[in-house]
């Protein structure tokens, strides 16, 4: 873990007010149309306008599955089998993603809510030039700009992202790694969504790379002022630029909450193992924890809470009764975080029968 | 997007593919064998394949011998009909399938030896070697086949289906050779070989047991390939007059049917039982190519079955519009 | 530029091959051709046997070395012989008679092939589950198929039965080659039903290879980010997914034109169609061996040319190639 607390500290007085600019309600998301694997169970999240939000989890978990559902590019065969998806725009307007029809779902891409793929090796076309890749989403939403126009705007998106204009004609097989990762957000910022939704930009980089292209993000955002979703496994790069993380864990969120919260008091056994995975840098030397075991498959999830095989607080309750996303039970904590975790919910714990358990000791500091 | 999706592809598919290659290719083999495809294939050629072994005893008459019922149309005597000089076109075609199968299987085989010889050689080794094997396979496949064979099959005065199968199979290995020697390439740069390698095994039994049963697919393809291209070679020869004229196949039905003008006298009985057993034996061989193709390949599996009842429930995949439903069973499975 | 520069040292490879194996081939049967010759020739006398060794460039005075340094020599010259079948015409005369039949004919029909193929590849490899499925084992039916039978067929229902089209023939019979309307429009009405039968024989071809490809290609990335750009369907389909899809496909339309040409080469024999599959055939038939020699170096010529002009234009349309190995 990098501790450099003080660089999220200062983002914190700029911390956007509750304003949301996507809210995904109860998505589910299945895999496979026969026998399907349930990759997200009624998942809820919001994102501010403005804000950074952290996705973070384990491979499998559905962090990716999530953004690429909202926007309905998930590939076959996925399969969306309920929720909403409502992306408020500037003005007020609300139009629910999932319900629009090809022709306003095509109009709505690029302008609204943009992606950056993973993996950029493979994501920009090997025929096209990388010029005409970033001109060709310019000139399908604004018909009436010329080719000349689009390439002029694209010589700048280029520049904005710190690649020289005269690689406008160069193919994307003539391009490092870290320079089409460069295109790719530079394509994705072409027409000023307001929604910027980045799936592991920095994980096939390395760590220099890694942190240019973070500072990088954080410099288009000061300038442009796009809300961001960040998809990565490292919970320790989030804690740095994300405002809020949320942790998901086999297709559910499991802790959404500010990223200091997360990463001083975090109220979920797996986000606590999470944190405690990573040795710090510097500090007292402290006893490395992972998490036995590994995450459940999705097609045969036991009854109850998914992470109880593995969590050193389950006790009876957990085997029977399915966890929501609830605000914490621990007194003085932000009215805005919430945890999916039996120990908060003492209420629908006794209503079954069970015996409603004290949050533990050190899922509760201050 | 690409971790997510083929974790869970990879946990919930059937059938494995051969993108994770590894020492146990084997196994894997018999699940070819239920698609359905490739099992329509397989029995028509079985029964073709009988009707080689068995033909001449079960035709009813000598294919060969005249008879007074002259250009008869189909009778429950002759079942296909009688060419101009009363010989029974049925019989012809029952003793004309083993011709037909024993040179399209010799060439098949003879052609695919040379192609895995020659290719995995040139892929696992490389080099100089690589880039000579190379060379001369291309040339071979750009020099056109079919006038080769004529050329040559015309001048071998008694060209028996043997010679012809040699023929074939000398100018047509090369296709084989240079797809098995891309596979060979890209399997040997793979980790499993480079251990075996490093293990200090001799170049011998890393060819045998790491990278020969995983090119098993695309050799099986490779082989049906051929024996399909050499019974249309034959059947071709045959039907133009350069092969042998007096060893019954299909081809030189059709070249007695051409040259007695059965067309133009409306005797449609005499050409069309042969050419739909061509027809009946080169599609057995495309499904077979096809079910490979798709055990190979697990993206080219079409939804079949699956079409019809995805189309009722309004489920219409596409890439970049994941369709949306609203099933109320699936809510409930989700409580 | 080195891939060009492979190419075209392949090329003066498997030219040099083919000329070679076209010298050899007469010393290669058994027997003796000059033999052949004589006896379905009765009224030339031994005499001239000196004259036909010439001819036939068989002069055992000098070794085969130098024989091969002649034949090599003559080539150059475009000298490929005089022909025994059609007395007092060089090779060349014969040949360049014949083959603008077959390349018009084989040509045309070919690329139509192929284009109509790829173009109906790529829409049901792209759409999926639909009722274009079911057109695949149709054609592949029609591929299964030899050519010479679907002419056959052909023959029976559109000439023999319904009368619409001649059997055979190049143009009609009573005409003389010459740039007019009337003759064009013969030569069209004789050529349609070979190229048919050419089409609809190798076109499920075509269409299988594409839609394998599409299918490949749909489901690489950058299909689904043009998706996301809120690009048209029509702009995703040709531009991102076909236009990546055909690559391998023009390779292996280059790879195939050896074997078209055979196929193409019987169907001129059905339809006695002049071209040089029809000379062929006949040169062999007729033992005239300078013709038999010169129609098959002409066709591995000309199939190498296909072959470069193919792959010229996957140098054009596939970037790749041209970085440095």
């Amino acid at each position: 873990m990098s501790a450099v607390p003080e660089f999220t500290e200062g983002r914190r007085a700029a911390r956007p007010a509750h304003d949301p600019v996507l809210e995904i309600k109860n998505l589910s998301v299945d895999y496979g149309y026969d026998h399907p694997a349930h990759a997200l169970r009624n998942v809820s999240l919001t994102l501010n306008r403005g804000e950074v939000l952290g996705l973070a989890g384990e491979s499998g978990c559905g962090k990716s599955t999530l953004a690429y559902a909202a926007t309905r590019l998930l590939p076959p065969p996925g399969l969306i089998t309920g929720g909403e998806v409502i992306f408020t725009d500037r003005d007020g307007t609300q139009s629910d993603i999932l319900r629009l029809n090809d022709r306003e779902l095509r109009a709505s891409r690029w302008q609204d809510m943009a992606i950056v793929f993973q993996g950029a090796m493979n994501s920009l076309n090997p025929v096209f030039r990388i010029g005409r890749q970033i001109a060709d989403g310019l000139q399908a939403h604004l018909p009436q700009m010329t080719k000349k126009e689009a390439l002029e705007r694209s010589a700048d998106l280029l520049e904005m992202v710190g690649i020289s204009a005269d690689r406008l004609r160069d193919y994307p097989h003539q391009l490092s790694g870290g320079m089409r990762q460069r295109v790719m957000i530079a394509m994705a910022l072409a027409l000023d969504p307001q929604v910027l939704i980045m799936d592991e930009p920095t994980t096939a980089l390395d760590v220099v790379m890694q942190r240019q292209i973070v500072e990088q993000i954080a410099e288009l955002r000061e300038r442009l002022g796009f809300s961001v979703i960040f998809i990565t496994h490292d919970v320790s790069l989030l804690i740095e630029i994300a405002d809020r993380i949320a942790i998901m864990y086999a297709g559910e969120i499991v802790e959404d909450a500010a990223a200091q919260d997360v990463y001083r008091r975090p109220r979920h056994p797996y986000a606590d193992g999470l944190l405690h995975s990573f040795p710090p840098l510097r500090g007292p030397r402290r006893e490395l924890g992972g998490i036995p075991g590994s995450p459940p498959d999705l097609a045969n999830l036991p009854s109850g809470c998914p992470y109880r095989d593995r969590c050193s607080f389950a006790w009876d309750a957990c085997a029977k009764i399915k966890p929501e996303l609830t605000p914490t039970a621990v007194p003085g904590d932000d009215p805005r975080r919430s945890v999916a975790c039996l120990r908060h919910q003492p209420l629908v714990v006794g209503a079954a029968g069970f015996e409603p358990q004290l949050v533990p000791e050190q899922l509760s500091l201050r | 997007m690409a971790i997510d999706a083929q974790i869970l592809e990879d946990e919930h598919s059937s059938v494995a593919t051969l993108d994770q290659p590894g020492p146990s290719a084997g196994r894997r083999k018999f699940l070819f064998l239920r698609n359905a495809k490739a099992m329509t294939g397989i029995v028509i050629l079985g029964v073709f394949t009988l009707i080689a072994i068995i033909g001449p005893w079960i035709a009813p008459y000598d294919p060969s011998a005249r008879s007074d019922a002259k250009l008869q149309p189909p009778s429950w005597d002759h079942l296909f009909g009688t060419t101009h000089t009363g010989q029974d076109i049925f019989s012809q075609i029952l003793v004309g399938t083993r011709g037909v199968m024993v040179v399209g299987f010799v060439a098949g085989i003879v052609a695919t030896t040379i192609g895995v010889l020659v290719g995995v050689t040139a892929g696992y080794l490389g080099g100089f070697r690589d880039e000579s094997l190379s060379a001369l396979s291309n040339i071979f496949l750009v020099i056109p086949q079919l006038p080769l064979i004529i050329i040559i099959a015309g001048q071998l005065p008694s060209a028996g289906g043997l010679t012809v199968a040699l023929v074939i199979a000398v100018t047509g290995w090369a296709w084989g050779a240079r797809v098995l020697r891309a596979q060979t390439l890209s399997l040997r740069k793979r980790d499993f070989v480079e251990a075996a390698r490093a293990n200090g095994e001799s170049s011998w039994r890393v060819i045998t047991s790491e990278i020969l049963p995983n090119l098993t697919a695309i050799i099986a393809a490779g082989f049906v390939g051929t024996v399909g291209f050499a019974i249309l070679s034959l059947i071709t020869l045959s039907f133009i007059g350069i092969s042998n004229a007096n060893e019954w196949n299909w081809g030189t039905i059709l070249y007695w049917a051409q040259a007695q003008l059965a067309l133009q006298r409306g005797a449609w009985w005499w050409f069309v039982p042969a050419g739909l057993c061509i027809a009946l034996v080169g599609m057995a061989l495309t499904l077979i190519n096809f079910g490979i193709d798709e055990f190979v390949n697990p993206r080219l599996r079409s939804t079949g079955i699956n079409a019809r009842s995805l189309r009722k429930r309004k489920i219409r995949p596409r890439i970049g519009f994941t369709p949306v439903v609203n099933e109320a069973k699936a809510k409930e499975d989700r409580a | 530029m080195r891939y060009f520069g492979r190419r075209i040292i392949f090329y003066i490879l498997t030219l040099w091959a083919a000329v070679t194996i076209n010298f050899f081939i007469p010393r290669m049967i058994p027997g003796d051709p000059i033999t052949a010759y004589l006896s379905s020739h009765p009224t030339v006398s031994p005499d001239a046997i000196p004259a036909l060794k010439e001819m036939f460039g068989l002069n055992t005075d000098s070794s085969t070395w130098q024989q091969y340094v002649d034949y090599l020599g003559r080539l150059l010259h475009g000298d490929l012989g005089m022909s025994t079948s059609f007395t007092g015409s060089s090779v060349t005369d014969v040949i360049s008679t014949a083959l603008p039949w077959t390349i018009g004919l084989v040509g045309i029909a070919t690329i139509l092939s192929f284009v109509i193929g790829t173009l109906i590849g790529s829409g049901i490899g792209w759409r999926r589950g639909t009722w274009a499925d079911s057109l695949l084992p149709v054609s592949t039916f029609f591929s299964a198929v030899p050519y010479f039978w679907l002419a056959l067929i052909a023959i029976a229902i559109f000439s023999v039965a319904l009368g619409w089209f001649p059997s055979s023939g190049t143009y009609d019979r009573n005409m003389v080659p010459s740039w007019d309307w009337e003759f064009i429009k013969s030569v069209i009405y004789y050529g349609t039903l070979p190229a048919l039968t050419i089409v609809v024989s190798s076109i499920s071809g075509w269409i299988l290879g594409m839609r394998n490809m599409m299918v490949t290609v749909s489901s690489e990335d950058y299909v689904t980010v043009a998706q996301a750009k809120g690009l048209s369907e029509r702009r995703v389909l040709f531009g991102y997914a076909a236009r990546n899809a055909i690559l391998p496909q023009i390779s292996s339309f280059a790879l195939s034109l050896g074997f078209i040409v055979g196929g193409t080469l019987v169907m001129e024999i059905v339809f006695t169609y002049q071209g040089i599959g029809f000379t062929l055939f006949n040169a062999v038939n007729a033992k005239d061996y300078p013709l038999m020699q010169g129609c098959f170096l002409v066709i591995t010529l000309a199939v190498l040319a296909a072959n470069i002009v193919a792959d010229f234009v996957y140098g054009v349309l596939d970037p790749r190639t041209r970085q440095e190995g």
